[in-house]
C-alpha cells in the first residue's frame, strides 16, 4: 500500500535509452537509416547528379558551369531529338501492344490442358533468359544484309529476288528492332499473365457455363475483369522496359539508318559518351522522366485495389 | 418443371470406373438427396446431370429428352456450388443478373426478376455489395439467388452447406426446404451428412463406391435398410452391429455371440441354423432391463447430452451404443442389462452384408 502511494507520487526515472527504446518514431527512424543511406547513395544521388548535369554544359574532361535551361532550349529546336521522341513512342506503343496481345494469347493457350505443358512453358521463357546483347547479336545475323537467313529462305522459296535490306532502310529497320523487342518481351508478359490466369478458380468458369456463357463471354465477363489488376502491373513494367530500351537498338542499329531507330535512351548515350556532351545527354535522359512518371501514375491508378478485391476499401 | 431419368449410367476417368451402372428416376418437383461417404461419386453424378462432365455410358434424360450431348447452357439447369462460386468482381445484383443478361433480357425485366428473387431470399439490402462484403450465409443465399432467378427446370446442389457453421446449417436447411415448397422445382441435393439427407429429402439415394445402395424415403431407409452399409450410414448415433451365429431352428431362433450371449430374434423368424450373421439394433431400440433380464454389458463411457444419455458399453469384445431419454449415472465397468426391442432388430448376412428377411431360410 505504502509502496503504491509512493510510486504514484514520484514518477519513475526514465533514462534516455529507455525512452529511445520505447518510442516507436525515434526507433523507427533509427532503423530506417541504413536503408535510407543506401537509397540516397544509389538512387537519389545519381538521379540528382543527372538532373544537375542536364543544367550544365559539362563535357567529358571539362567541368561544366550552370547554364540553366539552355540544353533544353537547344533540344527543343533539335529535329533529331524530336525524331527520337517520335521513335520512342512508336517503338513503345507498337511493341507493347503486340506484346500484350501475343502474351495474353500465349497465356490463354498455356492455361489449357495441352501435352508437354511444362516443356512448352520452359521454351517460351527462353528468349527472356538469354542475355539481351546475345539475342541482339543473333538478330543482327538474322537481319544481316548478306547472310540473313530470312532473305535466304524467301529467296529459295522464290518470294523475292533480291536480299532484303533489313537494317539499312528506315521503316525496315524500325520494324526489325520492334520485332526483336517483341521476341524478347513476350515471355515476360505471357508468363506473368499465365500466373494471373491460374489464380482464377475453374469453378467460376463452370458457374459461368451453367449461366449460359459461351467461351468468348466467359473470357469477356470472367477472365478479363479478374485479370485487370495483373494486366496493369505487367503492362506498366513492359512499357517501362520498352521505353527505356537501349541494348537491342545499340547492338542492332546504333540508332541508324539516319537516326531512324534512335530512341531517347540511345540518343542520350550517343550525345553524352561518344559525343562527349555530358550535359546535353543528361538533358535528354531527364526529358524521359515526365513520360515515365506518367506511365507510373497510370499504373498507380490501375493498380489501386478494386473494390471487389480482398482487403480493399469500400 | 422436369423429371430427370438416369439410365444405366457409367463414368470412367481414364481406366478408373467411378460410377458403375447408376439407375435412378427422379420425378417432377421431387427433392432428392444423394448421400454417401466421400469419394463415392455423388459430385460426379451431379456434374454429369449438369453437363460439366461427360457421360461414359448410358443415358441421362430430362423430361424424356436425352441430354448426353446437349451443352450445359441448353439444359436449363442451375447449380449451387459448395464454395458458392460467386463472381468476385460483380456485385450481388450482377451476380444474380448475369445469366439473364446473357439471355438478352431487357434491363427492366432483369431488375424485376432479380428483385423478386432477392426478396424471397432476404437479400434486398445486399444487392449493392460485393461477395467479399458478405458473410458465409449471405453468400450462400446469393448463390441460391443466382440459381432461382432464372427459374430453371432443375436445381442441383453440391454440398451447399458444408462451409457454414452448425447453427447456420440448420437454419439454411430449413430455408432451402421452404424454398422448395414455394417453387416446387425438381431438386437434386448432394451431401455426405445423413442428417441433412433425412431432414430435407423426399427421397434419399444412398451411394457407396460408385453404386447405389438403396433408394427410398427417409423413414423407409431408417426402418428397412437393404444392407449393412445403409443401416450403418442412416441414423445417428449409428446402428450397433454384433457378429454372431444363428442357433436354434424354426420358432425360437437367436443369435449367439462369441461369448455365448444369446440375442433373441422375433418369434416368427426362421433363419437357417449355424449361419454367420450380423445382428443390428439401433441405440434407441435398446432398453434397460432388470438384473438378468437382458444382455449383460460392461459400461465403457456415459455421455450425457442433457436431453439424452448415450451409454457405450462392451459385449463380447464389441462396442454397443445405447441411447436413453432418462438420465443414468452408471460408472465405468458397471454391468448393465440391455433389452433389444425384438421387432426393431435387423439381420444381415455376415459375408454379403445384405439384409436377411425374417422368414427366409
Ligand atoms: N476429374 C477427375 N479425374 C479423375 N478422377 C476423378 C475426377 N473427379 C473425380 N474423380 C474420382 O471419382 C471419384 C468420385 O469423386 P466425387 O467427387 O464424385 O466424390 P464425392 O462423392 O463427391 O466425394 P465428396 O463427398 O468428397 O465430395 C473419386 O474417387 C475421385 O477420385
Ligand atoms: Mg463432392
Amino acid at each position: 500500500m505504502a509502496q503504491q502511494t509512493q510510486s504514484a507520487v514520484v514518477p519513475p526515472k526514465i533514462t534516455f535509452w529507455e525512452r529511445f527504446e520505447n518510442n516507436r518514431n525515434l526507433l523507427g527512424l533509427f532503423l530506417m537509416l541504413p536503408t535510407a543511406a543506401l537509397l540516397v547513395t544509389f538512387l537519389a544521388y545519381p538521379l540528382g547528379l543527372g538532373v544537375w548535369l542536364g543544367l550544365t554544359d559539362t563535357t567529358i574532361g571539362r567541368e561544366g558551369v550552370f547554364i540553366g535551361l539552355e540544353n533544353y532550349k537547344w533540344l527543343f529546336a533539335d529535329s533529331v531529338f524530336w525524331l527520337s521522341v517520335f521513335n520512342t513512342f512508336l517503338y513503345t506503343t507498337v511493341a507493347s501492344t503486340i506484346k500484350f496481345g501475343l502474351g495474353l494469347w500465349l497465356a490463354l493457350i498455356l492455361n489449357q490442358h495441352i501435352p508437354f505443358k511444362s516443356l512448352i512453358r520452359a521454351i517460351i521463357l527462353l528468349p527472356w533468359i538469354v542475355p539481351t546483347v546475345l539475342s541482339a547479336v543473333a538478330f543482327w545475323w538474322i537481319y544481316d544484309s548478306q547472310f540473313s537467313i530470312i532473305s535466304w529462305s524467301l529467296m529459295k522459296l522464290g518470294f523475292i529476288d533480291q536480299y532484303i535490306n533489313f537494317l539499312g532502310e528506315k521503316n525496315n529497320a524500325r520494324a526489325a528492332v520492334i520485332i526483336a523487342n517483341i521476341w524478347r518481351g513476350v515471355p515476360f508478359v505471357a508468363i506473368s499473365l499465365l500466373a494471373g490466369l491460374q489464380t482464377i478458380s475453374p469453378i467460376l468458369y463452370e458457374a459461368a457455363t451453367l449461366d449460359g456463357a459461351n467461351k468468348w463471354q466467359q473470357f469477356r465477363h470472367v477472365t478479363l475483369p479478374m485479370l485487370t489488376p495483373i494486366i496493369s502491373v505487367v503492362m506498366t513494367f513492359s512499357v517501362l522496359f520498352t521505353f527505356t530500351d537501349f541494348q537491342l537498338i545499340y547492338v542492332l542499329t546504333r540508332g541508324g539508318p539516319i537516326n531512324a531507330t534512335h530512341l531517347m535512351a540511345t540518343l542520350s548515350f550517343q550525345r553524352a559518351i561518344p559525343g562527349g556532351h555530358l550535359g546535353e545527354g543528361a538533358a535528354i535522359a531527364v526529358a524521359m522522366i515526365p513520360f515515365l512518371l506518367a506511365a507510373i501514375l497510370f499504373s498507380y491508378f490501375g493498380l489501386q485495389r478494386r473494390a471487389w478485391q480482398q482487403g480493399g476499401g469500400h | 418443371m422436369a423429371s430427370v431419368t438416369i439410365d444405366s449410367v457409367k463414368k470412367r476417368f481414364g481406366r478408373n470406373e467411378v460410377l458403375h451402372c447408376i439407375d435412378l428416376a427422379i420425378e417432377d418437383s421431387e427433392f432428392v438427396v444423394l448421400v454417401g461417404p466421400s469419394g463415392c461419386g455423388k459430385s460426379t453424378l451431379l456434374r454429369m446431370i449438369a453437363g460439366l462432365e461427360e457421360v461414359t455410358e448410358g443415358q441421362i434424360k430430362i423430361n424424356d429428352q436425352v441430354v448426353n450431348n446437349i451443352p450445359p447452357k441448353k439444359r436449363d439447369i442451375a447449380m449451387v456450388f459448395q464454395n458458392y462460386a460467386l463472381y468476385p468482381h460483380m456485385k450481388v445484383f450482377d451476380n444474380m443478373a448475369f445469366s439473364l443478361k446473357l439471355q438478352k433480357m431487357s434491363a427492366r425485366k432483369i431488375r424485376e426478376q432479380v428483385e423478386k428473387s432477392a426478396e424471397i431470399l432476404g437479400l434486398t439490402d445486399y444487392l449493392d455489395r460485393y461477395p467479399r462484403q458478405l458473410s458465409g450465409g449471405q453468400r450462400q443465399r446469393v448463390a441460391m439467388g443466382r440459381a432461382i432467378v432464372r427459374s430453371p427446370k432443375v436445381f442441383l446442389f453440391d454440398e451447399p452447406l458444408s462451409n457454414l457453421d452448425a447453427k447456420l446449417r440448420v437454419q439454411m436447411r430449413t430455408e432451402i426446404k421452404t424454398l422448395h415448397f414455394q417453387l416446387s422445382t425438381t431438386s437434386i441435393y448432394v451431401t455426405h451428412d445423413q442428417i441433412e439427407a433425412m431432414t430435407m429429402a423426399d427421397r434419399i439415394v444412398v451411394m457407396h463406391d460408385g453404386w447405389i445402395e438403396q433408394v427410398g424415403t427417409p423413414l423407409e431407409l431408417y426402418d428397412f435398410p437393404a444392407n449393412r452399409f445403409v443401416a450403418g450410414f442412416i441414423g445417428s448415433p449409428a446402428m450397433n452391429f454384433l457378429e454372431g451365429t444363428i442357433v436354434g431352428d424354426s420358432g425360437a431362433c437367436a443369435v449367439e455371440l462369441a461369448d455365448s450371449t444369446r440375442l433373441p430374434l422375433p418369434d416368427s423368424w426362421t433363419v437357417e441354423h449355424g449361419r454367420r450373421v450380423v445382428y443390428g439394433i439401433r441405440p434407441e431400440h435398446l432398453s434397460l432391463a432388470q438384473e438378468n433380464g437382458g444382455i449383460g454389458a460392461k459400461v465403457v463411457v456415459v455421455e450425457p447430452t442433457g436431453s439424452e444419455t448415450l451409454i457405450i458399453s462392451e459385449i463380447a469384445g464389441m462396442k454397443l451404443h445405447a441411447v436413453f431419454r432418462e438420465r443414468h449415472s452408471f460408472r465405468q465397468k458397471d454391468t448393465i442389462f440391455l433389452q433389444p426391442t425384438p421387432s426393431k432388430t435387423h439381420l444381415f448376412d455376415a459375408q454379403t452384408g445384405n439384409v436377411i428377411e425374417g422368414n427366409s431360410i
